[in-house]
């Protein structure tokens, strides 16, 4: 744990790790390797000792305490693989931070591929926040392929904030989530892409428990030639509801595929999916204008707006 | 002086499948102060002549002054950085952009209160600041906040297409009240698009405009008299010699 913090790392840190609220317990990876360490008396961060990642055991009943988990990568041509365990106990209530930023100046890939299997015990709750981020001005592409697994036992609830708004050229991003009697969960993803970036996003939730609900809301912008493809699935397996929404504003020579995917193997499943993808509307621009906003400004007042 | 003066202004629409006038050698002057009432009907180019004004559909021939100033070749941003204003008949829905940033980006320099604004329309800030302009809200809740979006503004002139049109009774009463104090309180020049009497009773004069072409300009009185308080969507009128209106009963 002796590497300091670059520069580059600390402004990454600022852009991914914002939680407003200093962290209880902290782990630090910066090229592949452990940089900082912090637990609390209620959280403990463990080495796995089988392969690269950690163990992140929250006791039951923590109530409030914020839990940092950042990467960095401020190395060029380094693919860090990395297997995370986040065993959140009963009757918790915690907040998790778990982005990953890339500075690459070099024209080597840099790459994350972040796994994370979290479960959720019975009554606990936890507010998820992933940001990603690339940035540099070397040639070498910027990859991030995040894998989120999550069970939420009966009465769990988890609400997932995902991001990725710049500078990642190539994403593949699969999130799992299973959910038992009671549970729910609330995702919200945000994702731009610009120049000839690709982005796919894969959500799966398996609703096994009776009463319990999901919510998808994912958000999209695509510019220039990037190209977009969101494949959603919401399996509802008990009396339960499911709701995706899935929207995109597509601009310049951009491409975008939402394949949507509802099953239903009970009868009392309410499973709804919506899908969009079009243009900024014409009566959008237009009322910005007419207001003294110039069509560039109102352009990006508006995808700040759909992206927030 | 007049505020906003009209001088042979035509728009036509050309493309592949038509070419159509929508708007014929039309000229009118309007002025600071008053309120006018643009009606006829359906297809009559009422719109098409409140969206000339703003630079939505600029005009092909003619020219727009405002206080004098040629602004027939200005953009509508340019228009609406000059003092003029619209306030559409089916206001545009947002997903993500909340209320009390649009009105914030339509106050501008004009030092108006986001939050009285909203008061003003009937709407309560605490309830409705943070809330995106989305299939969320109803016509009636669109209308009022498009009409906060004029108000918070500092208006030369204000047009208003079709203002009464989704809305429900009680918001009708606040759109009328919000039109008295405008014109009481303010120098603002207000033109409204419809086809409601009680709005026509608030004009100073009206403006008829049929088949592209002004069909008829007087004062109130006289024109309501005319129509007998019909619904003028439903007559089918003409420009009779001497400019009397004509009105035929469908």
């Amino acid at each position: 744990m002796a590497n300091e913090i670059s520069k580059e790392g600390r402004s990454l840190l600022d852009v991914i790790a914002e939680t407003g609220k200093l962290p209880e317990a902290m782990n630090l990876r910066m090229n592949g390797h452990t940089c900082e360490r912090r637990v609390s008396p209620n959280i403990d961060i463990k080495n796995k000792e089988d392969k690269p990642g950690i163990d992140v055991t929250v006791k039951p009943n923590t109530i409030g305490e914020v839990i940092s988990i950042p990467v960095v990568i401020t190395d060029g041509d380094i693919l860090d693989k990395v297997y995370n365990t986040i065993d959140i106990g009963a009757g918790s209530d915690v907040t998790i931070s778990a982005g990953c930023g890339i500075h690459n100046d070099s024209d080597s890939c840099s790459r994350h591929d972040g796994i994370h299997d979290f479960i959720i015990r019975e009554n606990a709750k936890v507010k998820y926040i992933e940001n990603h981020y690339g940035e540099g001005n070397g040639s070498g592409e910027n990859v991030l392929n995040p894998e989120t697994r999550i069970e939420i036992m009966e009465n769990g609830v988890a609400e997932l904030d995902m991001t990725q708004i710049e500078g990642v050229d190539s994403t593949i991003r699969t999130t799992k989530i299973v959910l038992h009697d009671n549970a729910r969960i609330i995702i919200t993803e945000r994702l731009m892409t610009s120049g000839n970036q690709r982005a796919d996003s894969n959500i799966e939730v398996i609703i096994d428990g009776e009463n319990a609900s999901a919510q998808v809301i994912s958000r999209s912008v695509a510019k220039g030639n990037s190209v977009q493809n969101f494949f959603m699935t919401l399996t509802g397996n008990a009396k339960c509801r499911g709701h995706i929404q899935c929207d995109s504003i597509i601009m310049d020579n951009a491409k975008v595929a939402s394949t949507p995917k509802i099953y239903a193997a009970n009868t009392g499943a309410e499973l709804i999916h919506e899908a969009t993808v079009g243009r900024i509307a014409n009566d959008q621009l237009t009322k910005l204008m007419t207001i003294g906003i110039t069509e560039e400004e109102a352009e990006d007042i508006i995808i700040k707006g759909f992206l927030d | 002086m007049n505020l906003l003066e009209m001088k042979n202004v035509s728009v036509d629409i050309k493309d592949d499948v038509s070419d159509k006038s929508i708007l014929k050698d039309v000229s009118l002057e309007f002025q600071s102060g008053k309120i006018y009432v643009i009606t006829g009907p359906n297809g009559g180019g009422k719109s098409t002549l409140a969206k000339c004004i703003m630079g939505i559909m600029p005009q092909n021939t003619g020219e727009i002054y405002l206080a004098g100033e040629d602004i027939s070749k200005l953009s509508i941003v340019e228009r609406s950085k000059k003092g003029i204003g619209y306030a559409f008949q089916a206001p545009a829905k947002f997903k993500g952009l909340k209320v009390g940033r649009l009105l914030e980006l339509a106050k501008g320099d004009s030092g108006n209160s986001v939050a009285q604004t909203l008061r003003d329309v009937g709407l309560d800030p605490d309830e409705y600041l943070e809330r995106s302009i989305d299939n969320s809200f109803s016509g009636g809740e669109l209308k009022r906040i498009e009409l906060a979006s004029i108000l918070i503004q500092d208006l030369k002139l204000a047009l208003f297409d079709e203002p009464e049109a989704g809305i429900d009774l009680w918001s009708f009463k606040l759109l009328i009240k919000t039109f008295k104090r405008l014109n009481r309180f303010t120098d603002t020049c207000i033109v409204i698009i419809s086809h409601q009497e009680r709005i026509m009773e608030m004009a100073d004069e009206i403006v008829v405009i049929d088949k592209g072409k002004v069909a008829q300009k007087t004062v109130k009185n006289k024109l309501l008299s005319i129509l007998n308080n019909k619904d003028l969507n439903k007559c089918e009128m003409t420009c009779c010699e001497g400019g009397e209106l004509c009105g035929e009963r469908n």
